[in-house]
């Protein structure tokens, strides 16, 4: 769970850092769109038609409860400013670090928001089934058929009731790389796995020393140590099983120790905990354990890696003066699949669910699963959402673009933060101390029976 | 009524006022029970002033702690009961057994380490024309947060490969003397014993001060006795000082212990309690918060709780014993 919220987290430095990048990188006219505060071209007088249909309320508040505070709750809070003009609903964010918690405690309580944003989809089944959420209008259902894949609107599926609509998203199968260093080395980005350990190889030929290596990685995350790791898992099972396999094991029909699991892991471990190409500039493979994943990735630019992987994010972390762009300082390309065709993708993403069935509620909650939202979001910056009415020259920055073509894309496997879905004791316990262990030597088969053995019964 | 509930101005002004009205309305009984004549002026009198301490501790330590020990026999959701199925995870899996042995060097080690280091620091420096600036050198950690004194520390301790730049000031000096890096974080058992040193560097403040006071108070007259009879500087420190400051030495001594039972956020901040350096209490964060395990989560606090008891106990014997030696 603490992987999303700092995903967040991060994402919120993500936008800043993005209007300075458009600015100083010259990208082109839409960092300066980001900053010019939500495009609004009408001076003055607000052109009130898009929000007609909402209806119109005397002065009504909804209550919305996330786990999305500082810069980012005030870039949500600015998506509301032309719908409370116009429909007379006054949105009153709340965003708390403790939010996890703090929705279930409010909700027990009698004191549930009208609105909440559900960073898992594991939480939002559990307020679900334990009765608090209501279902949203067909409106908000219609929105999400419109907008959204069959996938997408599952995760906020219960029990075969649609329950909720997802609102932003973000990209986990990205590697970062440095698009100069590659152009000085006459190296390809790849486009099958086959292609990326290829390039791996070659790498460790060309460059490969003491402090040198193909890739980079560290999976150090203060309590929530080791959850990159499961990232990368989740990756491999999505490419060695594909995304049946990867159901089953999300849903626990198949066992945590299954041989296809096994597989899967021992082929991200094929990188991970192969001293030759990892871990660049830093150490050796048991280094991944006690290396921020914050700073992970940054030894790219100082030429001692070539690849990191990492979610769409990690754009935030680069120090200020990067110039992240296709032909800049660095960059990001796509996790390749097993072949050119297949492209199964890792994403995380946010739900809304409503307390209740008030028609301010409901009005609120069908603007925000529209593509108006998601387009009035993503402009304003550090942000994607897979809805497909978004433009993607509506990014604040060329990875965010990337990201957002990427989960557009028809041939898309899209596939939920497995981690996040699963029990936590599994998700957010067993499964991250697992991978600790596992970087840090222990064989495959040890963590995977250890994690199995974690799962709870029932 | 928005301005009030809906602004921060609004707010703060309304906990003011608030606070206001609950201390006129104490002053206020204070002043009734004073009029109250008669047999029933002692109850009344106890009512005012001990009745808010008493409700406040009832709504936020009784009634929490009977919960969490109703909650340690039932399961994860709090809603079935699973009579002693949590106690007997606590007590025999392996993750936990680590956290029992963990928590035992924690305890052990932090108090007597703090307080003999403290306690020779105040010594060495009492009376010293530079006391005030020695003594706000090793005090001063104390006012950085555990979490702060975790972070800090965990750049001391950071570790490259040997080929790398060190960016860690102790495997800096190690690989300057010509030695190989150390991973101090990683390498068990040594880990938890490098974790407790940050604890130690934060509490020998605190003990020293507390005992730099009781050492001051030491009757001057009996230490000129002493001198007198010409005793040497081990004989002083043995028999005169340590038995003065007894008192002192066993508040510091069960007050760090304490704190250590419950120590949990330099864990997190530096190994998120990985590489086998579990604590008890941060078990019981992760198991309740993070896992959403209420059941295992407050049958650790039960456990932590009743291993704090003896100390406690421990505690207030000492003070009543002291208060018969002087007779009050």
């Amino acid at each position: 769970m603490t992987t999303k919220r700092r995903a967040m987290g991060t994402l919120a430095g993500a936008a800043a850092l993005a209007m300075t990048l458009g600015a100083c990188g010259g990208a082109d006219e839409l960092g300066g769109g980001g900053g010019g505060g939500g495009g609004d071209d009408t001076a003055g007088g607000t052109d009130c038609s898009p929000y007609e249909d909402y209806g119109s309320f005397d002065g009504e508040t909804v209550s919305l409860f996330s786990s999305i505070r500082e810069v980012e709750a005030d870039q949500l809070q600015d998506t509301f400013t032309e719908f409370t003009e116009c429909t007379g609903i006054t949105v009153e964010h709340n965003g708390s670090g403790e939010f996890e918690q703090q929705v279930v405690v409010q909700a027990e309580g009698g004191n549930a928001p009208d609105l909440a944003i559900f960073p898992q989809p594991g939480l939002f089944a559990r307020m679900v089934e334990s009765g608090y959420l209501v279902e949203p209008s067909e409106e908000v259902e219609a929105n999400v058929d419109e907008g959204w894949s069959e996938d997408w609107k599952s995760y906020g599926t219960v029990d075969g009731t649609f329950y909720g609509a997802p609102l932003m998203a973000s990209v986990k199968s990205f590697v970062w790389y440095s698009p100069t260093a590659f152009e000085e080395n006459g190296y390809e980005v790849p486009t099958t796995w086959d292609d990326l350990m290829a390039l791996t190889e070659q790498i460790a030929a060309d460059h490969g020393s003491e402090d040198v290596k193909p890739w980079c990685a560290g999976i150090e995350s203060g309590g929530a140590t080791g959850w990159p790791a499961t990232d990368w898992i989740e990756d491999m099972v999505l490419r060695a099983g594909g995304p049946d396999v990867y159901d089953q094991w999300v849903n626990h029909e198949i066992p945590f120790n299954d041989p296809q699991i096994v597989e899967a892991v021992d082929m991200a471990g094929g990188i991970l905990k192969n001293p030759d190409y990892v871990n660049g500039g830093i150490g050796d493979p048991r280094s991944i354990a006690t290396t921020s994943f914050n700073d992970a990735g940054l030894p790219i630019l100082d030429g001692n890696c070539f690849l990191h992987r990492q979610a769409s994010f990690y754009e935030a972390q680069w120090p200020e003066g990067t110039d992240v762009s296709p032909e800049g300082d660095v960059f990001a390309f796509y996790l390749p699949g097993e072949t050119e065709d297949e492209s199964p993708l890792l994403v995380g993403g946010e739900f809304v669910g409503a307390f209740n069935d008030n028609e301010a509620t409901q009005a609120v909650q069908a603007y925000m699963s529209s593509g108006e939202w998601a387009n009035t979001r993503v402009e304003i910056g550090g942000v994607t959402s897979a809805n497909t009415a978004v433009d993607p020259e509506n990014a604040s920055s060329d990875v965010l673009r990337l990201a957002i073509e990427l989960l557009q894309d028809e041939n898309a496997v899209a596939r939920f933060d497995g981690s996040d879905m699963m029990p936590s004791e599994v998700g957010a316990g067993a499964f991250w101390s697992g991978m600790v262990s596992w970087i840090d030597g222990a064989e495959t088969q040890t963590a995977v029976d250890q994690i199995e053995a974690a799962w709870p019964a029932g | 009524m928005d301005f009030f509930l809906y602004s921060k101005i609004g707010q703060m002004v309304l906990a003011l006022l608030a606070f206001a009205a609950v201390v006129a309305v104490l002053m206020l009984g204070a002043r009734v029970a004073d009029r109250v004549a008669g047999r029933t002026r002692n109850l009344w009198a106890l009512l005012v002033f001990a009745g808010p301490a008493l409700l406040l501790l009832g709504v936020g330590l009784i009634y929490p702690a009977g919960r969490t020990i109703v909650m340690s026999f039932m399961d994860r959701r709090s809603e079935e009961w699973v009579a002693l199925d949590n106690y007997a995870w606590v007590l025999n899996n392996p993750e936990s057994l680590r956290a029992f042995i963990n928590t035992f060097w924690w305890v052990i080690l932090t108090p007597l380490v703090a307080t003999v280091v403290g306690l020779l620091y105040a010594i060495l420096i009492d009376g010293k024309r530079f006391e005030k600036v020695a003594k706000s050198l090793l005090f001063m950690p104390m006012a950085i947060s555990f979490v702060g004194a975790g972070i800090i520390w965990k750049f001391v301790y950071e570790y490259r490969g040997a080929a790398q730049d060190q960016i860690g000031l102790l495997n800096a000096v190690l690989v300057a003397v010509g030695l190989e890096p150390v991973r101090f974080l990683q390498d068990g058992p040594w880990n938890t014993f490098f974790l407790i040193f940050v604890m130690i560097w934060v509490q020998a403040g605190f003990a020293m001060v507390l005992l730099s006071a009781a050492i001051k108070a030491i009757p001057t007259d009996i230490v000129e006795a002493a001198r007198l009879d010409g005793v040497s500087p081990w004989q002083m420190f043995r028999s005169i000082t340590v038995p003065s400051i007894r008192p002192t030495l066993v508040v510091v001594v069960t007050t760090i212990s304490i704190a250590t039972l419950k120590i949990f956020d330099i864990t997190r901040t530096m190994t998120g309690a990985r590489f086998g350096t579990q604590v008890l209490a941060n078990q019981m964060y992760d198991q309740s918060f993070t896992f959403g395990n209420n059941g295992i989560g407050s049958a650790t606090a039960v456990v932590i709780f009743v291993l704090v008891i003896p100390i406690i106990v421990y505690n207030v014997r000492q003070m009543l014993r002291n208060r018969e030696v002087r007779g009050a």
